[in-house]
């Protein structure tokens, strides 16, 4: 089978790779340009550990092909600190405990960001129902509501 | 702080350990967790994030059937498409294997016969995944279908397909079927003289459908093996020295061939503390010379990884009209799938743990079905049993007009009481759950029209288990300490923390480091809530160690005895006036010389501490009932347990909301559905329902702290007690609102709105 050429923008920066037409956006990012942040937990856009930013979108990029993303902006959780500084949700995900297993941590955080940027400031069950796409089976989603309020309220501080 | 001079138990068979109460510098803060930055920044690596050169793609053929005879598997077309490196059957595999190893291998593997939906019959590596799918469509495989069973209760009648002659063990009751092939049977007093004397006996039969561990990693692994024999595993899971010793005994090699290195892991709850596709990644790397990668997919998790067991229970209760508790019995059935052991002697002997009993009674029956086989999943067998004998407590309380807090403080088992299941409790802390949840203004709140509140108390035994590890001093004073057990959910953190403390020197200075198997002493799994408190008590002792040596260096400088000088303050100084005048030497002084001084210097601990604590939990909940639609909402939950001593406050209440959210699924939403046909109707997110995070209310936690006499800051493990009282309480809760008791789990709305319509029903 022949594999399709790709060119598109992760993080800011240029990548191009080829693909089989049946790989999807996270095959393509975890095996093709090694940025293994964005995990597969079930393949079938129910539990959001793939999530990126694909276009300003949130999505689930096990549900994008990887052909699909010809001249796409690409946001994965490997961009989402500025050099050494985290993002402040990284910070508050650290500082309230907000992990326990830590696999579904990436695809809550690219959540959460895309949360703030239409919203920032949500309450608590507009943060839930956000997030009801983001199965964490660790921590009951007590201590990340509460992570994204602080991180919240401190990025409304900053601005 | 007191060194602890020639008390270190090497046995572990003592259990006094508790020998500092604090205060406190390190222990009880809530630091950032050392593997903090990794986890958010998508830099750890988990199972499936590892890659090597020249590595092959695996993938699994599973049966599509029940329960069924394999006459014939043609694998050449598989074998001769362009790609194909290798495939492996059941005749890739060690012979000859008995008892568990024998049950595990059947498991990975089918022998003579596919013995549930999804069971795996043949796996291929290729240079693709792609190519690996493919390959499996060319397997022929020739069924002869069989009749099958997956109920628990079905599984036990007489005429009901029989999964596998001759697996039952020694002991069982006369006249049993086949497939019950393991009986429990534990308790004292006289039941019967002891229902005699109640005011009220209720007798209730309940139900529990089997859930799964849920973990959002899927397992996945990476494995090498050379021709010379020798292989490296990366894979993700609960215990790593497991699965060297499995994948040994499964390829027929010795353990030491296999170095297996264990992944940041993407939760467990017990589901991974055993082996499905690592001794097959292994066999495919043998065979093709090459590395292989195999990662399960979410539907292959459902299928063919550990669901926990399905139950069927009968629980009596007797009780005076004062409350007291004058007898109990319960009836424990379980199906653990296709092979024996279902935890029901842990369901059994939990069942009435919470209660000071006269007389008591339980049995245990170890049921097979064509289901999966069944894993252990957080305090296995407990929650079930906790479900059954908290809903009859609550109706007795009901019946005979009791506070259900006061009823179970005044049965409550306490320090001196005979356990049902036999030993008498050293320390515990029950009763102080239960006041700090009578304290607790949730327990006082009104509830509005269509809410219920549930109270239940849930116990588990907790374990010690075989514990090594090593902490190594640095040329610069800090600390690098290599434990055997994954961090499941922050234990670095813990770890750090009790050695920050004892050696007196800052968290930060610590690195904790999950060692291979090659690289450290056997290691239990991360399981039985063992962690916190084995191999923290493991790096306590080997940081006594190390202060043992480091002190040695000091005394040798200045010349006194090593008993004229003392450890405080990350420093060695002289012990009183008689020891001299001397400056301290910090540890970095120390360590600067070392080589010079006698050479490296390293703590160590390597035994099996036997003195984990029991941990009793008492949980609050308030749910509305909608009974238009049956949906159930939870409102409020409040989980009190005793942590002995909590190390990482916030992981502690990390274990306890995670535990009632997994209960809470249990309850409401999470089965495995059958078809007629044998096969899984729901194996997948969508269909098999977790909590999602718009399903919860916060949920509040209060750490209780009653010292465990076999730990020394009296630490008990957290992991697993908080699963246990949730499906109770939320069953009482649920009953409560609706005013008619909800004796199967899980309560869908249909479940209800049928429960609702029997009362109407019955009234009318």
């Amino acid at each position: 089978m022949s594999m399709v050429h790709v060119s598109a923008r992760v993080n800011g920066d240029p990548v191009e790779f080829l693909c089989d037409s049946r790989e999807t956006l996270l095959d393509v990012l975890r095996d093709r340009l090694a940025l293994t942040g964005a995990k597969e937990g079930c393949g079938t856009g129910d539990c959001g550990a793939c999530s990126v930013i694909f276009n300003g979108r949130l999505v689930a990029s096990c549900l994008v092909l990887g052909a699909e993303a010809e001249g796409a902006e690409i946001e994965t959780i490997e961009g989402m600190a500025d050099g050494e500084k985290l993002h402040p949700l990284q910070q508050k995900i650290i500082a309230h405990a907000a992990l326990q297993c830590g696999i579904c941590t990436p695809g809550i955080l690219i959540a959460a960001k895309a949360l703030l940027a239409k919203n920032p400031d949500p309450d608590e069950e507009t943060i839930r129902y956000w997030l009801a796409g983001n199965l964490c089976r660790c921590t009951g989603y007590d201590k990340i509501i509460r992570a994204i309020q602080d991180a919240a309220a401190e990025m409304r501080e900053e601005a | 702080m007191a060194l602890d001079e020639g008390k270190d138990v090497k046995g572990g068979h003592d259990a006094r350990e508790y020998d500092h109460q604090g205060p406190f510098r390190h222990v009880g803060t809530r630091p950032d967790r050392p593997d903090g930055v990794d986890k958010v920044t998508g830099r750890a690596h988990f199972g499936a994030d590892a890659y090597a050169p020249g590595m092959l793609h695996a993938a699994i053929l599973r049966s599509p059937h029940a329960h069924a005879r394999i006459l014939k598997i043609d694998t050449s077309r598989a074998e001769a498409l362009e790609g194909v490196k290798a495939v492996v059957t059941r005749a890739d595999f060690a012979e000859g294997l008995e008892g568990e190893d024998w049950n595990i291998l059947e498991n990975i593997m089918a022998g003579e016969k596919a013995l549930y939906d999804g069971h795996a019959v043949a796996a291929v590596a290729a240079t693709s995944k792609f190519i690996a799918r493919d390959a499996l469509a060319l397997i022929e495989v020739e069924y002869e279908i069989l009749p099958h069973v997956t109920d628990v209760d079905e599984a036990m009648q007489p005429g009901a397909p029989v999964i596998r002659e001759g697996a039952a063990e020694p002991g069982l009751p006369e006249g049993m079927h086949p497939n019950v092939v393991r009986y429990h049977e534990s308790g004292h007093g006289d039941v019967e003289a002891g229902f005699a004397e109640a005011d009220l006996v209720i007798q209730r039969h309940f139900a529990t459908e089997a859930t799964h561990q849920g973990y959002i990693e899927p397992h996945a692994c990476l494995a090498q093996m050379g021709p010379d024999g020798r292989g490296d595993l990366w894979c993700t899971t609960q215990g790593h020295w497991n699965v060297q010793k499995l994948c040994a005994s499964l390829l027929g090699v010795e353990a030491s061939a296999i170095r297996v290195t264990a992944s940041e892991i993407g939760g467990g709850f017990g589901g991974k503390t055993t082996v499905f596709i690592e001794p097959v990644a292994m066999a495919l790397a043998r065979k093709s010379g090459r590395p292989v990668k195999l990662v399960m997919s979410r539907e292959e998790v459902f299928r063919a990884s550990g669901p926990t067991s399905s139950a069927s229970m009968d629980v009596r209760i007797g009780m005076k009209k004062d409350g007291t508790m004058t007898a109990a019995e319960g009836t424990f059935r379980l199906q653990g799938g296709a092979f024996p052991y279902a935890p029901m002697e842990f369901t059994a002997m939990c069942a009435f743990a919470c209660y000071d009993l006269k007389h008591v009674r339980q049995r245990g029956f170890d049921v097979m079905t064509n289901r999966p086989k069944q894993a252990a999943y957080r305090a296995p067998g407990s929650p079930m049993a906790a479900f059954a004998v908290e809903s009859v407590v609550d109706e007795l309380c009901q019946k005979l007009g009791l506070d259900p807090i006061e009823v179970r403080l005044k049965n409550a088992a306490r320090e001196g009481t005979r356990a049902s299941y036999g030993p008498t409790y050293p320390r515990i802390g029950l009763v102080e759950t239960l006041e700090a949840a009578r304290a607790h203004p949730h327990y006082s709140a009104p509830l509005g029209p269509n809410q219920g509140r549930g109270i239940a108390c849930g116990f588990w035994f907790n374990y010690g288990g075989e514990t090594s590890v090593t902490l190594a001093l640095s040329m610069d004073g800090t600390v690098q300490i290599a434990v055997g057990t994954p961090d499941i959910g922050g234990s670095r953190a813990s770890m750090a923390l009790m050695a920050a403390e004892e050696l007196g020197i800052p968290y930060e200075d610590i690195r904790v480091t999950i060692a291979d198997t090659a690289s450290l002493g056997f290691n239990e799994i991360s399981h039985g809530s063992r962690v916190t408190y084995a191999s923290g008590l493991a790096v306590i002792k080997a940081a006594r160690d190390a202060k043992r040596k480091l002190i040695a260096r000091a005394a040798d400088k200045w010349g006194i005895d090593p008993e004229a000088v003392e450890w405080r303050d990350g420093a060695a100084w002289p012990a009183g006036d008689n020891a001299g005048s001397f400056e301290p030497l910090t540890i970095r002084e120390i360590c600067a010389e070392m080589g010079a001084t006698g050479g490296p210097i390293a703590g160590h601990y390597e035994a099996t501490p036997e003195g984990a604590g029991v941990s009793f939990a008492t949980h609050i909940v308030d749910a509305e009932l909608d009974p238009e639609t049956g949906k159930v909402t939870i409102l409020r939950y409040t989980v009190v347990q005793d942590a002995g001593k909590a190390v990482h406050p916030s992981y502690v209440e990390g274990q306890f909301q995670g535990g009632a959210a997994q209960g809470i699924g249990w309850a409401l939403n999470e089965e495995y559905i059958y078809g007629e046909d044998g096969r899984l109707q729901n194996p997948g997110f969508l269909d098999y329902r977790i909590p999602v995070a718009s399903d919860l209310p916060m949920i509040d936690t209060v750490i209780v702290e009653v010292p465990n006499p076999g730990h020394p800051y009296g630490v008990r493990g957290v992991g697993e007690t908080s699963i246990c009282p949730p499906l109770a309480a939320v069953a009482n809760a649920v009953s409560n609102a609706a005013g008619v008791r909800l004796r199967q789990l899980p309560m869908r709305p249909a479940r209800i709105l049928e429960a609702l319509e029997a009362q109407t029903d019955g009234e009318g």
